[in-house]
């Protein structure tokens, strides 16, 4: 077995022992934060190691495992898509292995059983790795449920709450829907393959209306659980209410998980393109894109806010992968791998800063145990390395250079401004208004995010338990710390990455891009360095010289004294915490702006001694458009099939027996 | 990137940043005088936003106790990441090694981090009126932005290249060509200005009334150098819009060769292209009134569509063509 294989089986190994171990929590509760969590971080350095080999080697490996069913052995198999998804694995692991231990001991008084956390967070560690390391749609299909079910004990965690039971219901339903369409994608493959195993996939040759329907079925599988718009829905009940290094782990890792599916099954196992998918996967994406950053910017809970951009991010992902269709629909192969990699680059961006952002979310509410962002406030002085690294995580995310999220739009958008090589007329105007669409999506993450920042660190607090936050331990902090270093060492460092990304397309597409690091290091020139070019490591040095040395000419000679004093405020009398604007506040134009997207109810409610109430719900348009219809239809499909049930035994095995004799008139 | 380790275009590309610097506060001080004249005003002296300068830089900060460090450290950073996104744009010269470092894109992805601690700022001390400056600020940048990008995409696709340095070449070589899209694009681009850098109708940078104020009202706790950073990164970007709209649509003299003659030249041409351009606006705020902040979205989808409408007419009338 080659090294990277022996990772990865280390790796897996040692996130079923963390689960093991797990089982004696209940007796022992140490057992969770002094080995279960340090495996799991363990099994990620290790998922992390058998990735980086795997890119740099740039080889494949497969073998088989001496388990699964007789005739159908399970098959594994590692190249270098499936290790870049290791490595992105892998680090959040990391980091959530780091913060693991804290939580713990801070739920080991608690009624919750810890036992069940970590048996199941090593499940699910377990399912991730297994689903990209799968070589047959069986084991796939296998390590797909373990993923969804042990993540669905996860959100159900804390059970006591009944809206965490509903939305964990929930979860449920739509991952298995979602799965189902996964395996009947599968079927179709299976069928025309003549196989399950993923070699004979990839050689089958399907006809436009088979391979079209194995595409629906796959993007409506893997869409689902990507939460695109509009299944996105149940996606921001379910990750907020999970533990927050489980929702770091759901929205950062498992999303990319499904980002994964799709493009091995469509880039990889179809491995035919046509423009019609491309379309549809950018109209998609675009929309994912705009409608979740835009409710993103309507919600005060910290984490929900976090969940619906996570909707936005996979939906620029999907813009990413729908260029790179459209692109490889018309022979431009090198066009196409740049939009891949811009995808893939966006995946791992990410996982990295919407992991940071929810240990940040998690340590606020270890530490003032509130998620309500009108309850927050001044938290920067309170809890410095936390402000510091959730500010980071916060410029990442709106995209802002010399940062990670930078870099991925950067690239999405040197891809689609290549439409004019397109031939034909209306992709070479629908790829356009898809980058319009991304332009103002990353100006809202921005406006989302100063709210995000602006509420919960800065000015002052808004309640006495926030008040009185006192900063996080030590493991928390260097989670965080963690993952901020990587979206720095991405957003400043592009052309070493891609350098090392460049493999998977080449191993994928055959065309890699030789030209984006042709300039060494220092220079990213995507297509030629007349085209463009984007120099990080020269940006981050001219953006730190020029600023010591502004601050150094201003503190010579002239006055460098700063006093102290209460705000000004245009002469008014000192502000309180009451005075400041309030989250709901801040989005309030863009709320008007953009008003028709949202369901909105909001009225002012007089009550005795003439005190007005402000009432203001603003719901997902989701739920009433797709959600409610279908729930609706279902209640009614099922009373009228209450009928068949009369209670009489003889009517049931009358129509047992009518359905078999239909069911062999059709196989014969 | 071949001249990457030559001395002499970086030593250029320095001295054209620090013209940047310069000229920023003189077009402000020309805007006011010729405003004032329209007015029937004498008016300051054209060098009066330089001594405004130096007095906010020999005055001492004051600094509210509830501010956090990014109170302190937001206006280097502001002006820092302003100027750098000013320096990648060509004023005098294509030719210099800055405008490798950030295409087009990375300018506005500059000036967007310039604008997050800008709001940041105004959040920062707790004030009703930093919140609302803040809240209002991200409104105007999150309609602006987009327009601005579609407005510079169909530059970019007209010259095949993001970079600045490029498309003013490939304009400058294709000479007096009647383009309908970078019309639109002008249009467009004319707005976002008018409100990326805060003048009426959008914002009124005169104004001392509170409740109207959007740039101002996130400034309102400054005070000292840190006040004048944060004017003098807001003078930069009046000049850097500027810029980028004289240079890229009318870029006739501008030097392409490194010669004292040629720079000679491009310097007298950009600062007559901005004086005309800063008579055009102080015009322009003179016969405009200030809107209301909900009439701005219109506004601003009126350069949004401009600006589409500037891509799709290049797509559909000039790549085939």
């Amino acid at each position: 077995m080659d090294t990277g294989l022996l990772l990865a089986a280390f790796a897996i190994a040692l996130a079923l022992t963390s689960s093991a171990v797990s089982l004696g929590a209940g007796r022992i509760p140490q057992i969770l934060r002094m080995l279960a969590m340090p495996l799991l971080g363990l099994a990620g350095l290790s998922a992390l190691a058998a990735g980086l080999v795997t890119l740099v080697e740039g080889g494949v490996i497969a073998t088989t495992l001496p388990l699964g069913l007789p005739w159908l052995p399970w098959r594994v198999r590692l190249d270098p898509l499936a290790g870049f998804f290791f490595t992105l694995i892998g680090i959040v692991s990391c980091a959530v292995g780091l913060y693991g231990p804290v939580y713990a001991r801070a739920i080991e008084r608690g009624r919750e059983s810890l036992a069940a956390l970590g048996v199941f967070t090593g499940l699910f560690l377990t399912g991730m790795l297994l689903v990209v390391l799968a070589d047959d749609a069986f084991l796939f299909m296998v390590a797909w449920e373990l993923m969804s079910l042990s993540s669905y004990f996860l959100v159900a965690f804390q059970h006591e709450n009944g809206a965490n039971r509903r939305a964990a219901f929930l979860y449920l339903l739509m991952a298995h829907i979602g799965g189902l369409a996964i395996l009947l994608g599968f079927g179709v493959l299976a069928a025309f393959g003549g196989g399950f195993g993923f070699d004979t996939m990839r050689v089958a040759e399907l006809p436009f209306i088979w391979s079209s329907i194995a595409f629906v079925l796959v993007f409506l599988g893997f869409g689902m659980k990507a939460g695109l718009v509009p299944l996105h829905a149940w996606l921001p009940e379910a990750h907020p209410v999970a533990p927050s290094h489980i929702s770091a782990l759901m929205s950062g890792v498992m999303l990319k998980v499904a980002v994964y599916g799709f493009i091995r099954v469509i880039f990889d196992l179809i491995g035919q393109f046509h423009w019609q998918w491309g379309v549809s996967v950018l109209a998609i994406g675009s929309v994912s894109a705009i409608m979740g950053v835009l409710y993103a910017l309507m919600q005060n809970d910290l984490k929900r806010l976090l969940a619906y951009s996570s909707v936005e991010n996979l939906g620029i992902i999907f813009i990413g992968l729908g260029l790179a269709m459209v692109f490889l629909s018309t022979g431009h192969l090198v066009l196409g791998s740049l939009a891949l990699i811009a995808a893939l680059y966006h995946s791992i961006n990410h996982a990295m800063f919407k992991g940071l952002l929810f240990l940040g979310a998690g340590a606020i509410l270890h530490s003032t145990h509130e998620h309500d962002l009108e309850q927050m406030g001044g938290l920067l002085r309170r809890m410095p390395w936390t402000g510091l690294f959730f500010l980071i995580g916060c410029l990442s995310i709106s995209a802002l250079p010399p940062f990670n999220g930078f870099v991925s739009e950067w690239l999405t958008f040197q891809s689609a401004l290549q439409a004019w090589q397109l031939d034909s007329g209306v992709l070479r105007s629908l790829i356009p208004i898809a980058a319009a669409v991304l332009a103002l999506t990353g100006a809202l993450a921005a406006a989302c995010f100063v709210k995000a920042y602006g509420i919960a660190f800065l000015g002052q607090a808004r309640s006495r338990h926030v008040r009185r936050a006192r900063p996080v331990p030590f493991g928390m902090r260097a989670s965080q710390g963690l993952l901020a270093a990587m979206c720095l060492l991405l957003g400043v460092f592009p052309a070493s990455v891609i350098a090392l990304v460049d493999v998977v397309a080449r191993q994928l597409l055959g065309e890699g891009l030789p030209q984006t690091t042709a300039q060494g290091w220092l220079w990213l020139t995507p297509v030629s360095p007349g085209t463009a070019s984007y120099s990080a490591p020269l940006l981050i040095v001219l953006l730190s010289l020029g600023a010591v040395a502004v601050a150094w000419m201003l503190r010579r000679g002239l006055v460098r004294r700063v006093r102290h004093c209460d705000a000004w405020d245009c002469g008014f009398t000192p502000p309180t915490a009451r005075m400041q604007y309030t989250a709901t506040a801040f989005a309030q134009p863009i709320r008007r702006v953009f008003g028709v997207l949202f369901h909105i109810e909001e009225s002012i409610d007089l009550r005795k001694g003439g005190e007005a109430h402000h009432r203001l719900i603003v719901r997902d348009r989701a739920w009433g458009l797709l959600y409610a219809p279908v729930a609706r239809a279902v209640e009614s499909a099922a009373r009228r099939v209450v009928k068949l049930q009369s209670g009489n035994i003889r009517v049931y095995l009358g129509w047992t027996l009518s359905t078999l004799l239909v069911l062999l008139w059709i196989i014969s | 990137m071949d001249h990457f380790l030559n001395m002499a275009p970086w030593g250029l590309a320095l001295l054209q940043a620090l013209l940047y610097a310069a000229l920023g506060p003189l077009l402000v001080g020309w805007v006011r005088k010729v405003k004032a004249r329209l007015q029937n005003r004498r008016g300051a002296p054209i060098i009066q936003p330089y001594r405004d300068l130096w007095k906010l830089f020999a005055k001492e900060a004051r600094v509210a106790h509830t501010a956090s460090p990014v109170f302190r450290s937001a206006p280097y950073i502001v002006f820092v990441a302003t100027w750098l996104a000013a320096a990648t744009i060509p004023l005098v010269a294509t030719n210099l090694p800055t405008a490798a470092i950030a295409d087009i894109i990375a300018l506005v992805g500059l000036l967007a981090l310039a604008r997050f601690f800008l709001a940041l700022v105004g959040m920062d001390v707790g004030t009703a009126f930093g919140g609302m400056g803040a809240s209002r600020e991200m409104l105007v940048s999150a309609l602006a932005e987009p327009a601005m990008l579609v407005a510079v995409f169909s530059l970019a696709m007209t010259a095949h290249s993001t970079n600045l340095a490029s498309v003013v070449e490939y304009h400058l070589n294709s000479g007096l060509v009647l383009r309908p899209s970078f019309l639109f694009a002008l249009g467009g681009l004319l707005l976002v200005a008018l409100a990326e850098t805060g003048r009426i109708p959008v914002d009124n940078p005169a104004t001392h009334l509170e409740l109207t104020m959007i740039h101002e009202a996130m400034l309102l706790e400054y005070s000292g150098r840190h006040l004048g950073l944060m004017e003098w990164a807001a003078q930069i970007k009046l000049v850097l819009y500027g810029t980028l709209i004289v240079n890229i649509f009318f870029p006739w003299g501008i030097a392409q060769s490194l010669t004292p003659v040629a720079l000679g030249v491009g310097l007298a041409a950009i600062v007559t292209k901005l004086l005309i351009l800063g008579a055009a606006l102080a015009v322009a705020e003179t016969v405009l009134a200030k809107m209301r902040l909900f009439r701005v979205s219109a506004f601003l989808n009126l350069s949004l569509l401009l600006s589409l409408l500037g891509l799709l007419s290049h797509i559909i009338l000039e790549v085939g063509a």
